[in-house]
């Protein structure tokens, strides 16, 4: 073997432990378990906390609502549609408390007038429709048809 | 005769030796099999194969959807910052489209142009397409951005580096750079909430069921169900990009 080779064969045989040590602290747990990822990740994505609680939620208290806006035309709903995430509510129902939409404007998101909105959706002119009073003193939010004047 | 030997005991010899061979790459390759094997449709029918249906035909264009999106994955409330949103698509009587989406339809949508001067209008919801040969997760240079084996595209929030080349490889637009986190977030199909047996938010809260959310893999599901009783495409299927977000209704002029 010539001396050459013979010098740098500890070199190179360095090189690689160092490369391996940094390696080994440079590359993070669980990483290429199943891809080029860390596979640990995918648990870290399924731990965060949910804020909308669902639909069944909150029919075990507030069962009458529940049973309203079922028998009406905004059953496709949900209370959260409406109410806004309700999952901090679900768990603290008397310091947790959900916004009440009753803007005009609210209600104008689904139904104000506009061409690009399906036909079977039934739309109003927003600016016509009983201009000056909000929604909810004659329609109940979720029973829309009982009408209160 | 002879030769006819000789070729029969060649024929042998490079059966073995190409089967050999075979294995010996396979065995060397292993280490790389992320990606060699890209993720596919499990073909075990209990594995899930997550996948998503919109119905244009019954989007009604409230913006409940992107609002509730914001509220579950506490995206900021900068009209800049979606991980998914409503387009309004007006086709006009000359053939010229207009498109808006004035801060992703949370603030509901006013039709702009007269209508005797509409042809045809309608909204399109947008939102991660979770590709299967996803052009982000290829782009990335460090493996922060992945594709899980149910068929969903998640960034690993604490390995990006925030160097922005997904957000230019995602031919749909749906990625943006967190603003406090400096990292790149984008819709992961609420995997927190599909991973303990919920839907999805958007889901959750769209008025006229025009969101469905389902498993591909599941003969009996609901998207199943829905790709079977619509005629439905998926966007830019030209790109080639294995997206499984299905519309219904969807015009040539959607982009
Ligand atoms: C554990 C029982 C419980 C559940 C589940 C629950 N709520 Fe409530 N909710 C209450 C109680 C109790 C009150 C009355 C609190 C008060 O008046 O101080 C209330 C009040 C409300 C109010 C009125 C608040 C106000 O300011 O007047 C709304 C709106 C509401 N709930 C919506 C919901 C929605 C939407 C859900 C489902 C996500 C839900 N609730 C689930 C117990 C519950
Ligand atoms: C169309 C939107 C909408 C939907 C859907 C909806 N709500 Fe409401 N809800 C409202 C509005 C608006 C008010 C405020 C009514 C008022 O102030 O008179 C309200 C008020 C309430 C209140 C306060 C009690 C009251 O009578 O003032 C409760 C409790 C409530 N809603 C529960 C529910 C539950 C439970 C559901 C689901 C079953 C639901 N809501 C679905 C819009 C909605
Ligand atoms: C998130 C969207 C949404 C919101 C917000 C909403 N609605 Fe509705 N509304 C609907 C849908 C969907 C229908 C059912 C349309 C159908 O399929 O016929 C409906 C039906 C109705 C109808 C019956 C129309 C008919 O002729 O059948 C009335 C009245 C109505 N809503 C009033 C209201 C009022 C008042 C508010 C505000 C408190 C409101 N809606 C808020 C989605 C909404
Ligand atoms: C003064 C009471 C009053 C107020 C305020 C009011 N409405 Fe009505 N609304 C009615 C009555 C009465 C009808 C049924 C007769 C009609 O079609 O005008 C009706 C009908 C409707 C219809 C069905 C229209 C159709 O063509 O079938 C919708 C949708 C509706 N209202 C939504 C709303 C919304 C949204 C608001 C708030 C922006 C609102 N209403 C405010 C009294 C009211």
């Amino acid at each position: 073997m010539p001396p050459q080779l013979k010098t740098l064969i500890p070199l190179f045989g360095a090189f690689i432990v160092l490369f391996l040590i940094a390696r080994h602290f440079l590359v993070p747990v669980s990483f290429g378990e199943l891809g080029h990822y860390r596979f640990n990740s995918i648990a870290e994505n399924k731990e965060k906390a949910m804020n909308y609680a669902g639909k069944d939620a909150c029919a075990d208290c507030h069962d009458d609502k529940a049973a309203q806006l079922k028998s009406d035309v905004h059953s496709g709903l949900s209370c959260e549609t409406c109410h806004g995430p309700g999952q901090a509510h679900t768990e603290n129902p008397e310091t947790v408390k959900l916004n009440k939409p009753d803007q005009r404007s609210f209600c104008g998101n689904c139904h104000s007038m506009n061409a690009s909105r399906p036909k079977f959706m039934v739309q109003i002119e927003l600016k016509e429709h009983n201009p000056d009073k909000k929604c909810i003193e004659c329609h109940n939010p979720h029973q829309p048809w009982q009408l209160k004047e | 005769m002879a030769t006819k030997g000789i070729e029969e005991s060649r024929r042998n010899f490079i059966r073995k030796a190409a089967a050999a061979g075979g294995l010996l790459a396979t065995g060397l390759l292993n280490p790389f099999n992320a990606i060699l094997y890209a993720v596919e449709k499990p073909t075990d029918p209990t594995k899930h194969w997550w996948g998503f249906g919109i119905d244009i035909e019954k989007c009604i264009g409230c913006g409940r959807c992107a609002n509730a999106c914001k509220e579950e994955n506490n995206v900021p409330r900068e009209p800049f910052y979606f991980r998914n949103w409503v387009e309004q698509y007006t086709i006009k009587n000359d053939g010229s489209v207009k498109v808006e989406s004035p801060n992703g339809g949370i603030d509901g949508f006013v039709q702009t142009v007269p209508k005797e001067d509409i042809f045809k209008a309608f909204f399109v919801p947008k939102m991660c397409n979770h590709c299967y040969k996803s052009p982000c997760v290829q782009a990335c240079p460090v493996g922060a951005t992945y594709e899980t084996p149910d068929g969903v595209v998640l960034v690993d929030e604490t390995y990006c580096i925030g160097c922005r080349y997904c957000v230019q490889a995602c031919p749909y637009g749906c990625r943006y750079i967190h603003p406090e986190k400096n990292t790149v977030d984008k819709c992961t199909l609420c995997y927190h909430r599909i991973s303990k047996g919920k839907t999805t938010a958007c889901v959750e809260v769209c008025p006229t069921q025009a969101r469905i959310f389902g498993d591909l893999n599941d003969k009996n599901g609901e998207l199943v169900k829905f790709l079977k009783e619509h005629t439905c495409l998926v966007l830019k299927p030209h790109l080639n990009t294995g997206s499984k977000l299905y519309y219904n209704g969807l015009n040539g002029e959607v982009r």
